[in-house]
Parts: structure tokens; sequence; C-alpha cells
């Protein structure tokens, strides 16, 4: 099937601003899931409040745009109503980390089979700039006019110690490895998180003086590395990128099956 | 005792009527006092073929019983006033989205952590104005387990007739107390099963255009027509729109399905009303005291009436403005300051008729504290 067809042209055209890294992720997305041969029947996806949320109304599956912060939360009722359905549930950074991040772990710990994409663009594109447990300290945003003072999160670090068992980062320059990470995320059973460092240009670019979408792009190219690569012990400044955690693990609904059958027995 | 007679408490009775209605699918989290729902649930769920999940926060179990329910099951939650209060966005989420599912609030003293342990009728009015924005709800109780389970059943059946969330408003006094229950045979009470779209795949589903019933037939998620849901504004086809017609056209519905059928909805139950001089209106456990009032007066030639409310919202306004009419006096029995006292004001011809008799102490209601509200107001002092 053709990328297009997972497509709801009707709903276009879209509303993120020129240049915003979002359609791009969507493209992996996309890409990924033409690779894995899915039929639009078999795949749910699920999102919350925000930008990256708005990804949902775009493609041609089941899907559920909710509330902020709680997309996982629906999900896992989805989910574990009907297992066999795959959930894909792309979230913003505030949306998957701030609001959410009660969800995020809980949904990590229960390793219930539902691939998470973090859409990390460091900022609230949708309120207008203000800035998200992933900006980190020194960043400029509307919220945090004299510089920023909180710490981010490190969604790798966060996810692992929750006990996501798929962790993987990539950026909107690596196109070709988001699409194969996230292909892998979708395969893994079980709790799959992907961060996916994506540029703002309307907003975290403008405030924090990092150029157009070209020269943000390229600033994911030059400051990000191959997991384990020599050049991060060189230059620890530079983001590692690739998949830092895929392990089996049980996974939560088969688990539930496994309650559902020792139940069972009570009432013979 | 027979196989189907049980002795037992009220959150009891309405996991049993929450299971024959048909439920299959529950989420929740702990909380007094209504937790012997959600342990009830965990250990009979599974062995019905249904699923349970322990979520995370009140607001996580409210979320996943919605997904839940736009796969086709039929879900419930359970909680008390401070996790009720945390449910109130997704409450509005499945107004909006239209998805049946059946919130149980087990009512403890408020505000805050209040008085977990103790009953209290205070979330009466959250029920009907918890979430944001206009909206219309239906809110249910019961005053004791026959009529906790039928009205359990009701909930499930009105939530998939109107498409809606309904709220049961039990407190913590009827959820404790054990008294029998008898369950009904499988089929004596009639079951609302699911209204699911015969529209063939590949034709297009329009999942938020109403038939001319105002119904909205469903397509279960994972079937073969996918459809956007969305907590915006939206059109036909559930994608979101700003388009005043389409903004005006869903908040008239999201109203009008609920508003208009008011009378289909009220439930109530009625005593010696017929010519009763002082009229009480009450529902749920303090209906109890009032009860054994109007029985106990009558005996000594008194003539009490008592009006149980079952259905809270949409306000029975037209039966309690009718039943108003011939009384002296209407005396309001509730556990707070007056919530349902209100409503009744703005519906009779008379509002300085009616009174309110309350204890907001954590103590149950009893027929003294009535009865000395009724001397007053007779003017015989207390």
């Amino acid at each position: 099937m053709a990328v297009k067809e997972y497509l709801r042209e009707r709903f276009f055209p879209h509303l993120w601003c020129p240049g915003c890294g979002h359609g791009m992720v969507l493209n992996g997305l996309l890409h990924a899931v033409e690779k894995l041969g899915m039929s639009k029947n078999e795949i749910v996806m699920v999102s919350g409040i925000g930008c990256s949320a708005r990804i949902s109304g775009y493609v041609d599956f089941h899907t559920l745009h909710t509330i902020h912060g709680r997309a996982l939360a629906f999900a896992t009722g989805v989910k574990m109503s009907r297992p066999e359905l795959n959930l894909i549930v792309p979230m913003g950074d505030g949306d998957a980390l701030a609001i959410g991040g009660n969800h995020f772990i809980h949904a990590a710990r229960r390793n219930i089979d539902i691939t998470a994409i973090v859409m990390n663009n460091r900022i609230y594109g949708m309120t207008g700039g203000q800035f998200s447990p992933l900006s980190g300290e020194g960043i400029q945003a509307t919220t945090a006019p004299f510089a920023n003072i909180d710490y981010s999160f490190d969604v790798v670090e966060l996810s692992k110690a929750a006990g996501a068992t798929f962790v993987a980062r990539t950026t909107t320059y690596h196109v070709q490895q988001m699409t194969e990470i996230i292909r892998k995320a979708i395969l893994h059973e079980g709790f799959a998180v992907v961060e996916v460092l994506s540029q703002c240009p309307t907003y975290f670019g403008r405030k924090n003086k990092a150029g157009d979408a070209v020269d943000m792009v390229k600033w994911f190219k030059n400051n990000t590395t191959p997991v384990g690569s020599n050049a991060k012990q060189e230059n620890p400044d530079l983001i590692e990128r690739g998949i830092f955690v895929q392990k089996e693990s049980p996974e939560y609904c088969n688990e539930y099956d496994k309650v559902v059958q020792r139940a069972m027995k009570m009432v013979k | 005792m027979s196989e189907n007679k049980k002795f037992i408490q009220g959150n009891e009775a309405c996991v049993d009527g929450a299971l024959y209605a048909g439920l299959d699918f529950f989420a929740g989290y702990p909380i007094t006092p209504s937790t012997e729902i959600a342990e009830l649930l965990s250990y009979r769920l599974p062995q019905s073929g249904g699923k349970f999940i322990q979520m995370e926060d009140e607001i996580a179990s409210l979320c996943a019983i919605i997904g839940a329910s736009l796969t086709g099951r039929k879900v419930m939650t359970a909680t008390s006033g401070p996790g009720f209060s945390l449910m109130q966005e997704a409450l509005g989420y499945a107004v909006m989205t239209e998805i049946p599912c059946v919130i149980v609030n087990v009512q403890r003293g408020g505000p805050s952590t209040g008085i977990p342990t103790h009953g209290s009728q205070g979330d009466v009015n959250q029920a009907r104005w918890g979430t944001h924005g206009d909206h219309a709800i239906i809110a249910m109780t019961a005053s004791n387990h026959q009529d906790v389970f039928a009205i359990t059943v009701e909930a499930f059946n009105l939530a998939e007739t109107y498409r809606t969330p309904v709220i049961l408003l039990f407190d913590e006094v009827v959820a404790h107390m054990r008294e029998p229950l008898v369950i009904p045979e499988s089929g004596a009470i009639p079951l609302v099963e699911r209204l699911r779209t015969s529209v063939k795949e590949g034709v297009d589903y329009h999942p938020y255009l109403p038939r001319e019933d105002g119904r909205l037939p469903m397509s279960d998620f994972g079937g073969v027509h996918r459809y956007n849901v969305t907590g915006l504004f939206h059109d036909m086809w559930g994608f979101p729109s700003t388009e005043p017609r389409t903004v005006h056209g869903l908040l008239r519905h999201l109203v009008d399905k609920i508003e208009n059928h008011t009378n289909q909805i009220v439930r109530y139950r009625e005593y010696y009303l017929e010519d009763a001089e002082h009229l009480l209106i009450s529902y749920g456990s303090a209906a109890r005291s009032a009860r054994h009032v109007v029985e106990d007066r009558r005996l000594r030639g008194e003539r009490l009436g008592l009006l149980e409310l079952q259905t809270l919202w949409p306000f029975p306004a037209d039966i309690v403005r009718e039943k108003c009419i011939h009384p002296k006096s209407v005396i309001v029995v509730e556990l707070n300051m007056g919530q349902i006292l209100s409503s009744v004001k703005m519906v009779v011809n008379d509002p300085q008729k009616v009174f309110l008799a309350n204890r907001i102490d954590g103590i149950f209601i009893t027929p003294e504290d009535i009865l000395n509200i009724l001397r007053l107001i007779q003017g015989r002092g207390v």
C-alpha cells in the first residue's frame, strides 16, 4: 500500500507551521507502517492535546484525539480491551512528560504493548512557546523570559528506569533511522518509547536564535551521534541516538490472560 | 436462603447490577468508601470473561474505560468525591464524544479529603456541573439494595440509549449497609445493547450524524469503519470544526438528546402522595429516614407523603412541580446544604412552602431530625 493511502486527504491542509518537524515524524511513521504491511483496520492511534496530537486526525486509522496528557490512559483501555489491535500513541513533550508524566511511567511499568512516540520539540507550540519539561535550563520561552531554570528529563533514562522494554531516540534529520526505529518499536511486544527530536522553528527556534527549520535540522545532524560511538567519549555533549533498550519481558495483556485462566479455574 | 438471594453491602449490589447489565470492563483506583466495588470486580470480572485494571489514578481510570467502551464493551468505574473531582475533564470528554460509560460516585463528606468514612450527598451539584461547559448529564441514585441493583442496570441501559456517561450517586450509608438483595432471573430486567451501525464496509459511515430519532449508531474501534473521535467540536465525520453552525448544532444535540427525554429518563418512587398534607422529597440513604417518618406518622393519622427521587439529573421538574401542588408544605431531606432544595424551589409554584431537613456533620439523618423540622413548620415546636 502506498504511504499516501494511509492519509485522510479530506482533512488536509494540516495545521502545522511551515518548517515544523511533526510532518517529518508523520512521514517516518507512515513509512514504518507501510514497511510492516499493516492493515489500516488493525491500527489505533491515540493522541492527547497539542500540535503533535493533531497527527491522529491526518491518518486513516482508528483515531482517538483525547485530552491533554491522558492519551496513554485511553490507549491502555483500548489495548486491554482488544489486545490484537496495534496501539500507536504520538505525544508532545509537555503532553507526554508534564501533564502526562504519571501515565507515561505507569504504562512503561506495566509493559503494556503500546508504541509511544515522544515528538520532542522542547516547547509548547499550540499555546505559543512556553517551556516544557524537556526544554532544559537556559532556554528562552514565553514563560521563561529570563531563561529557564528547570532541568529537563532525559526521556531515554526515564523510560528505562520506569520499565519500558524498548527505548530509542532519533531525530527528524535521520528519517531513515526514524522509520526503522519506529518499525521495530511497533513490532516490539511491550511498551516501546521512541523519542524523536523535532524542530519548532516558530517558537523554540525564534526564541532561542536557533535559525530556521533547516538550521535546526542541521543541528540535529551535528549534535547527535550513534549510541555507543567513540565521538560521544570525545565530546560528552553529543546526544546519543539509536536503540538503547530492546528486551523481552512479560507483556501486560498476556499476563492478564493468565489472570483470567486462574480466575476461571476458581469458577470450576 | 435461595441461591439468588444474598445478604450484602450496597457496593456489592452495585457490582451485581453492573454484571447483570453486561459490564465487561472496569478500571478503577482505590478510594473509600467505594473500594469494595473495585475489589469485587477484580475477582468476578475475569471469571466471567471480562477485564479489570487498577489504574494509576482516577483520571486514568475514566480515560481507560472510555477507550474500552469505544471497542464495544460495557464499562464502569467507581470512586468517591476526590476521585470524582479528578475525573471531571474526562467526564466532559465522554459527554462531547458521546461514549457510553457508567461512573459510580459513592459519596462521602467533603470538600477535599473531608470525612471519608461517613456518608454525605454533597456531590449532587458537582455531578450536574462539575465538568466545564454547557452540557446535559444523567445522574441517578437509590436508597436500598434492590433499587441499587435495578438503578445500576438502568444506568447501563440509559448510557447505551443516549450515548452518554451516566453517574450513579450512591452514598457511604447505602454502600456499606447490609441488607438482602434478590438477584432477578436473567431476562427479568430488559437490557439495552449497543446500537451499532448497519453501514457496510466500504460505504461512508458518519460517526457523528444523528439519525432522525437523534440516536447515533456506533462502530467498534478495530472494526471496518475507521473514524476520528475528538473532544473538540466536530462535524459528522468526527473531524474538528469551528464552523458556527456545526458548533451550535452539536451543543444543541448534546443537550436536547437528554433534556428532551427527561420524562422517559426520570425514575422515582412515591409513598402516600394522594392526600399528603406535608410532602417529603428525598433520595439515596436520606430517603430511608424520610420513609420511616412518613410510615410512622401515617399510623398516627398524620397525612405525610414521600417522593423519592431516583433520577436527580436531568431534574424531574414536571413530576416535582405536579406533586408539590396540593401539600401545605414540602420538606426536602438530604445530606447536604440544600443541593436538591434549590432545584425544587426553582420548579414549584410556591417556593415559600419548601423547607430543608438536612445533616452535614457526617451523621446519618434520623427520623427525629426530620420530625423536628416538621413540627417547627407546623408551629408545634420541637
